[in-house]
C-alpha cells in the first residue's frame, strides 16, 4: 500500500517535472525524501504479480479531468490509470490513445499545445508505471471537441480533459 | 478602366466550382458609433432597365461607408430631392440636411446580362465634383459592383484604399457535443454576403490563412484523424496536405512573399515555430523553449515572427527578428496576450487579452508607444483578423449561446456584429487587397 503511494508520488513529481520543464533527476531526489523509508525503486516495480483483465480494465475510469490552464494528472485518477498501466505492461501488443482536449477560453491554437500536454502528462504517468512508450499514441483536440456543450465551469470542467481509449487489446 | 476590368476579370476566374449559396450567412447590425461622424448622402441609383433589379446597390455602399464608423448615412426618407444627374444636384439641399458628401448614380442595362454604373461623389461644402467614375459588371455580381464604388468614394474621403472588394473566410461548426459535428470553411464577401462552402468535413477544420496572392488557404483539418496542414487552391478546389509529424501541427501563416510558411509543430517534445519553404520544403526551426511556443504571425516586411509563448510563466506575445533571431517580448499588460496580427503598417498588434477581470476581449497593443488598448466588451472574444488597409478587426465572439463574427474599428469607436444564420461561426481571416 505504501509502495502504491510512492509510485503515485512518483508519477506526480514527474509529470509537474516535466510540466515545468525543470529536470526530471532534481525532482526525483525530492520524491524519495518525502517517501518514508527510501522505498522509490521498488514502487515502480508494477508488475509484482496483480493481474489486470482487459474485462477489469473495460470498466475503469478512461477520462481524466485536468485544472484550469494545467497538465496536472489529478490525484482522483491515479488508481484507475495505475490498473491502465498494469494491464498494458502485461500485455505488450495493447496500445492506447490519449486524446487531449482543453475548454473553450484562451486561443484555439494556445488550446492545441495545452490539450497536447495534458495527453503528455498522462502519457508520462503511463510510462512511470512501466508501459514502453511503443504502446501509446497522443494527439490532441484543443478545445475543438467539447464533450458539453455551454459557457460556464459546469462545461468547462468536463472539457478540460484526456481521453483514454484502446486501438490494441 | 483597365484596372476596373482586370477586377471583374477576377471575380469570372474565381468563380468556384461550389455553387454560390443564396442564403446570406451574416448580416450587419452596428452596436455603437462614433460621435461625430461625417455625414455622407448616397441617394438612390437611377434606372434605365425594364425589369426590377435584384439589388439595391446604393444601399450596399451606403452599408459598406456606415459600418466604418467614420461615416454617417443619410436616411433616404430625409432627402429632399433625388438627383441622379449632375444638373439635377442643388447644394442646398444637402447643407439643409447638414451633408458633407453627396453620391449619385446611374445604372445602364448592357447586352449579354452586363450592367454599367455611372457615379459622381460631390462635396456639398465646397460644391465641387470630386469623382467621376463608372463600373461594368454582371448582373448577378451587383454586390461586387457596390463594393468597389464604396472603395472609391472611400479612398477619395479617407485617403486609404478602401477594403470592401475584399472577402472573409471563417469555420462555421454545428455539433451536439458528443466528438460529432459538421464543419465547414466558408468564404463570404467582406460583409458577410454570398456565403459559399471551401470544405465540409465532419471533423474539426481550423486556423485558417489567406496566401498573399489570396488565390491559396492554409488551415488545419483533423479528417485524418490528426491535426495536418493542408494548403487549398481557391480557383481550382485542388488541396494538397503538407507532410505531418508526430504531435500538433498547425498554426500555418503564409509569409508576406507568398514563399514559406510559419507553423507549429511538436515532433521535438513541445510546441516549437518553424518555417516551411514551400519551393524546397526546407523546414527551419525558429524556437527552442521547452514552453508553449505558437500562434506565429508575419511582420508586413517579412523581417520578423510575432508569436505566442508562455516561457514566462504565462502566455505572452514574443517577437522574433529572423536575420539576427533576436528575441523581443511585446506584452506585459494582462495576464494572458495571444494569437498576434500586426496591422500592415506594421505599427499595431490586434491581440486575444486577458486582463485581471479574467475576461477574454480583443486588444490593441500600439508598438510604438507600447500603449494597449482593450476594443471589445464581448464574452469569449479571439482570433481577431484585420482588414488589409487596416480599417477593421474581425474576431470571432459569443452572442447567447452561439458563435459569432463581431467587427471593431482599431480606434475601438465602431463596434458591430455579423449574426449568423447557422451554427457556431469562428476564425475569420481577411483576405489581402484581391487585385
Amino acid at each position: 500500500m505504501r509502495a502504491n503511494n510512492v509510485t503515485k508520488a512518483v508519477a506526480l513529481a514527474l509529470s509537474v517535472a516535466w510540466v515545468a520543464g525543470c529536470s526530471t533527476s532534481g525532482s526525483s531526489t525530492d520524491t524519495s525524501s518525502t517517501g518514508t523509508d527510501g522505498s522509490a525503486t521498488q514502487a515502480v516495480n508494477v508488475d509484482s504479480g496483480v493481474s489486470v483483465s482487459y474485462e477489469d480494465v473495460a470498466n475503469l475510469q478512461t477520462v481524466f479531468y485536468f485544472d484550469f490552464d494545467k497538465a496536472v494528472v489529478k490525484a482522483d485518477g491515479f488508481a484507475d490509470l495505475e490498473k491502465h498501466a498494469q494491464y498494458l505492461a502485461a500485455n505488450p501488443s495493447a496500445q492506447v490513445v490519449l486524446e487531449g482536449h482543453a475548454d473553450e477560453r484562451g486561443t484555439r491554437e494556445y488550446n492545441m499545445a495545452l490539450g497536447e500536454r495534458r495527453a503528455k502528462a498522462v502519457s508520462r504517468f503511463l510510462q512511470v508505471n512501466a508501459v514502453s512508450a511503443g504502446q501509446i499514441e497522443t494527439v490532441s483536440f484543443g478545445e475543438e471537441k467539447p464533450a458539453m456543450l455551454g459557457h460556464s465551469e459546469s462545461s468547462w470542467s468536463k472539457n478540460r480533459r484526456v481521453e483514454l481509449k484502446y486501438v490494441a487489446r | 478602366m483597365s484596372k476596373l476590368f482586370k477586377c471583374f476579370c477576377f471575380y469570372l476566374i474565381s468563380s468556384f466550382s461550389v455553387v454560390w449559396a443564396a442564403e446570406t450567412d451574416l448580416a450587419i447590425e452596428i452596436t455603437q458609433g462614433v460621435d461625430e461622424p461625417t455625414p455622407v448622402a448616397v441617394v438612390p441609383f437611377a434606372w434605365g432597365g425594364n425589369s426590377a433589379l435584384s439589388e439595391d446597390i446604393a444601399a450596399v455602399v451606403a452599408a459598406d461607408l456606415g459600418r466604418t464608423g467614420i461615416f454617417s448615412m443619410m436616411d433616404r426618407k430625409n432627402m429632399l430631392s433625388f438627383p441622379t444627374q449632375e444638373n439635377q444636384v442643388f447644394y442646398r439641399d444637402w447643407r439643409a440636411g447638414k451633408q458633407d458628401y453627396l453620391l449619385i448614380g446611374r445604372q445602364i442595362p448592357l447586352p449579354n446580362n452586363q450592367l454599367k454604373v455611372e457615379f459622381e461623389l460631390y462635396d456639398v461644402v465646397r460644391a465641387t465634383k470630386l469623382l467621376n467614375g463608372n463600373a461594368v459588371g454582371s448582373m448577378n455580381k451587383m454586390r461586387s459592383i457596390a463594393h468597389y464604388i464604396a472603395d472609391e468614394v472611400y479612398e477619395k474621403l479617407t485617403g486609404i484604399r478602401g477594403a470592401f472588394s475584399t472577402r472573409i473566410v471563417y469555420v462555421t461548426a454545428k455539433q451536439q457535443g458528443d466528438g460529432k459535428g459538421t464543419f465547414r470553411l466558408k468564404m463570404a464577401d467582406s460583409d458577410g454576403y454570398n456565403p459559399i462552402t471551401i470544405l465540409e468535413r465532419k471533423e474539426p477544420i481550423m486556423s485558417p490563412s489567406w496566401s498573399r496572392d489570396a488565390s491559396k488557404l492554409a488551415y488545419v483539418s483533423f479528417e485524418s484523424g490528426k491535426p495536418a496542414i493542408y494548403i487549398q487552391h481557391l480557383a481550382t478546389g485542388k488541396r494538397q496536405r503538407l507532410q505531418s509529424f508526430p504531435g500538433l501541427n498547425g498554426a500555418p501563416t503564409w509569409s508576406p512573399d507568398g514563399n514559406r510558411l510559419a507553423l507549429v509543430l511538436s515532433k521535438d517534445g513541445n510546441p516549437e515555430v518553424y518555417i516551411l519553404d514551400l519551393r524546397s520544403y526546407n523546414l527551419t526551426r525558429i524556437t527552442h523553449h521547452y514552453g508553449i511556443d505558437t500562434e506565429p504571425s508575419w511582420s508586413p516586411d517579412g523581417q520578423s515572427l510575432v508569436f505566442t509563448s508562455d516561457r514566462g510563466g504565462q502566455p505572452q506575445i514574443y517577437k522574433i527578428h529572423l536575420p539576427t533571431r533576436k528575441l523581443e517580448r511585446l506584452t506585459y499588460e494582462g495576464n494572458y496576450n495571444a494569437r498576434a496580427r500586426m496591422t500592415q503598417d506594421g505599427r499595431f498588434l490586434a491581440m486575444v487579452h486577458r486582463g485581471i477581470d479574467n475576461v477574454f476581449r480583443i486588444a490593441v497593443q500600439d508598438l510604438k508607444t507600447g500603449r494597449l488598448d482593450i476594443l471589445t466588451d464581448t464574452f469569449l472574444d479571439e482570433s481577431p483578423t484585420i482588414a488589409p488597409n487596416g480599417s477593421i478587426i474581425l474576431y470571432a465572439t459569443q452572442k447567447g449561446v452561439r458563435g459569432v463574427l463581431g467587427g471593431v474599428t482599431l480606434d475601438g469607436n465602431v463596434r458591430f456584429i455579423l449574426p449568423s444564420a447557422s451554427g457556431d461561426v469562428r476564425e475569420p481571416a481577411w483576405s489581402p487587397y484581391l487585385k
